[in-house]
């Protein structure tokens, strides 16, 4: 083997950064799942009468419902009865202010590069912060409300504005949709809620931290995000856990509704613990997230996958109105023994839809990476078009990439283009910027980070940063 | 400054390089010619350190053995190497890259780094020594770029970095005349009393712009003949082929041993 290709190998082989845990005394519940868990689940957050029976309702679909097979991961069984569906820190009961966030989580959150403290905040973003199953912080709410806009955890907006949730709820995302997305429903625990009003644009960027700790613990966590008419939101949700040596089950669903020429951008930076060298431990990410953009409007998703041991993710959009757009752009690295399924759905109900999907996949040491994508065009879509870009970027000779695209079109005047490609980095490239005199590593980095230039333009500055930061973390290792 | 004593080079057990002597002083600019296959690549990577030779022999740099060094380092000592095929590398932007490159040495040297608005300066004057317009720094390296442009990227590439060891492999292949005079242009605007410069070539042409202070015949990895500007006339004139045969051995050894 040429040394360049060992180095790569190295490089790819890197320590997880965010592998600490945190010893928080945690609320938790026995492990194992039935009836009764998805009462106490409601009761412990006090949730009116409706909420349960949704919950059951959907625990009873689960029930009938088989584990999917079809995505390309070779995955050791879950056993569903050993994991925890709840776990909470547990601390003062009411937060009135940020003073009153636990020391602990306050320095959690300040070790993850997210303080909590406004002062201290990057600003013009808020956050809010979950560890395990609930929300313990949310920024900047106030200045938020002035606007109309209302932010906060997915238990609170149950509580202070129940219409709201319940009209929207399940509505992107039936109960029954999927496996995961079932079992989310009936156990989800918490997540962030945003409403923006008619015709605002939300004066900061909202964002969502999640955290897992306690071990043995499953995340299920629950976004929904509603725009009205002509309003505007960039929201962003960023993932760590702790290294540990088990698997750890994260199943979430998000829901976008945005309403006649709303505008909803949704940013993911994805960093759960990918599990080591050899496979042992890992989150198990399944995630379900859907938009559906009315007329004029627009839903653009754009993640960074680089953790996780297993991710099962295809962000997707129903364009439903006239001339919605849809958007994909998504960097997935598969590093170590990871192993990504990721993708995204298009479908093209109203007439002069547009969906653009660009699809970046690295894979190093024996990550496997799939780009799964689905371009549907109705017959009632009259001039749907559809661009769709998926490139490989191999860094081993023992990982692989695979590009699954399905495309159905029921109306003829749709135009869909599909182009792919597959490359590596090659010795030439390292060769010649080492010879301009960057390390191997830097080289490494600059070269990779080029290939998913056209994704991370499209984050926003603070997690354009953070995306090209992560990468080089991810792909660094013992060099020199 | 540097010296290149009895060096020999192998890839994959094909014996390429055969014994190589040569001895380039501060200031003057070496012009090394010859057939296809005659080792003039090999000879510039060996010298740059792209990874895959088996080398015996010894190279210095102002005394420090340059065998020794990673490519980094080698470019941190000063040496450049204007590529045959420049690489390229999408989706990173030609300014980052140069910045990157130009950092990289400066921090390697324990020098400060060159700031993004210092830069901007330091590229503008480069530039206008190659002819090119700003766009050319928010495009990607070499991606997309015509033949005279990667080449042009190179020359502005070494006004940036200021080498003290400048190795231009076959600058002038694939130029039409008018590139060719502006990368000539450059090159010459680059000569100083301490920068040093090998330039291979198969053809004289590039040699009536950048006028060499010697001219060197590589044959089957050997330097055969060695010479002033008319040598390369004189292979103009009459090809390679009077040292292919051996001819040209016995005094050519003697030629480049007396070379320094």
């Amino acid at each position: 083997m040429s040394e360049s290709t060992r180095t790569i190998e190295e490089l790819t082989s890197a320590d997880y950064e965010y592998g600490f845990s945190t010893d928080l005394d945690t609320d938790i519940a026995p492990p194992g799942l039935d009836e009764s868990v998805v009462r106490l689940i409601s009761s412990k957050k006090d949730e009116p009468e409706w909420l349960l029976e949704w919950r059951l309702k959907a625990y009873a679909a689960w029930r009938k419902m088989e584990e999917p097979d079809w995505a390309k991961l070779n995955i050791s069984p879950i056993d569903y009865e050993s994991i925890s569906y709840w776990a909470a820190p547990k601390q003062k009961p009411v937060l009135d202010s940020m003073d009153d966030v636990d020391p602990d989580i306050r320095e959690m959150f300040d070790k993850l590069g997210i303080p909590l403290h406004e002062q201290k905040m990057l600003s013009n973003v808020a956050v809010d912060a979950i560890v395990d199953s609930v929300s313990v912080t949310t920024t900047f709410k106030a200045t938020l409300l002035e606007a109309g806009v209302i932010f906060c955890s997915f238990s609170e907006a149950v509580k202070d504005y129940p219409d709201l949730v319940r009209e929207h709820l399940g509505s992107v995302v039936p109960v029954r949709d999927n496996f995961f997305a079932a079992l989310n429903s009936a156990v989800f625990s918490d997540g962030s809620f945003c409403y923006i009003p008619k015709g605002v644009r939300c004066p900061m960027e909202l964002s969502t931290y999640f955290r897992i700790n306690a071990m043995n613990t499953g995340q299920f966590e629950r976004t929904l995000i509603v725009a009205e008419d002509d309003s505007h939101v960039s929201y962003l949700e960023g993932c760590t856990a702790p290294q540990r040596d088990e698997n750890q089950l994260h199943a979430a669903v998000v829901e976008l509704v945005a309403k006649d020429r709303a505008e909803i951008k949704y940013s993911t930076v994805q960093n759960w613990y990918p599990g080591d060298e050899n496979g042992v431990g890992g989150i198990y990410n399944f995630v379900t997230k859907r938009g559906r953009a009315h007329t004029d409007a627009k839903i653009s998703w754009t993640q960074v996958e680089t953790g996780s041991a297993i991710t099962w993710k295809y962000p997707s959009v129903i364009l439903q109105g006239d001339r919605s757009i849809g958007e994909f752009y998504s960097v997935a690295l598969s590093c170590k023994r990871q192993q990504a399924d990721t993708g995204t759905k298009m479908i093209h109900i109203g007439k002069d839809t547009t969906s653009t999907i660009i699809s970046k996949g690295i894979s190093a040491a024996h990550g496997q990476n799939t780009y799964r994508g689905l371009v549907k065009v109705l017959r009632s879509a009259e001039n749907a078009r559809n661009y769709t870009q998926c490139d490989s970027l191999l860094l081993s000779k023992e990982c692989g990439a695979h590009t699954i695209p399905y495309i159905e079109v029921k109306n003829p005047t749709a135009q869909v283009e599909h182009e792919a490609s597959t490359s590596t980095v090659g010795e030439d490239q390292l060769y010649y910027c080492r010879q301009r005199g960057m390390t191997e590593e830097d080289a490494m980095s600059m070269i990779v980070n080029g290939f998913c230039r056209e994704v991370f333009n499209e984050l926003p500055m603070e997690f354009a940063v953070e995306a090209q930061r992560l990468l080089s973390i991810s792909l660094e290792g013992s060099v020199g | 400054m540097l010296h290149v004593n009895n060096l020999t080079a192998a890839i994959g057990g094909k014996q390429i390089l055969n014994g190589l002597n040569l001895d380039v002083s501060a200031g003057e600019v070496h012009a090394i010619m010859g057939p296809n296959g005659s080792g003039k690549s090999t000879f510039a990577h060996t010298l740059a350190g792209r990874d895959g030779y088996d080398i015996t022999g010894e190279v210095t740099l102002d005394g420090a053995d340059l065998l020794d060094m990673e490519p980094e380092a080698r470019a941190a000592a000063g040496v450049f190497m204007g590529f045959q095929y420049p690489v390229e590398i999408p989706g990173v932007n030609n300014m980052y890259f140069l910045r990157t490159a130009l950092n990289s040495v400066r921090r390697a040297r324990g020098e400060t780094e060159v700031g993004a608005r210092d830069f901007l300066e330091v590229s503008k004057k480069a530039m206008d020594l190659v002819e090119m317009k700003e766009d050319f720094l928010y495009r990607s390296v070499n991606a997309g770029f015509s033949g005279g442009e990667k080449k042009r990227n190179e020359i502005l590439q070494m006004a940036i970095m200021e080498p003290r060891l400048a190795i231009l492999d076959e600058t002038d292949s694939g130029l039409d005349i008018d590139a060719l005079r502006i990368i000539a242009g450059g090159v010459n605007a680059l000569r100083s009393p301490e920068r040093s410069m090998i330039v291979i070539t198969h053809y004289q042409r590039l040699l009536d712009y950048i006028k060499p202070d010697f001219v060197h015949v590589l044959v089957d990895g050997r330097i055969v003949k060695s010479g002033d500007h008319t040598l390369a006339l004189h292979l103009e004139a009459n090809g390679y082929a009077d040292f292919e045969n051996g001819l040209g051995d016995a005094s050519a050894q003697s030629l480049a041993g007396a070379q320094s």
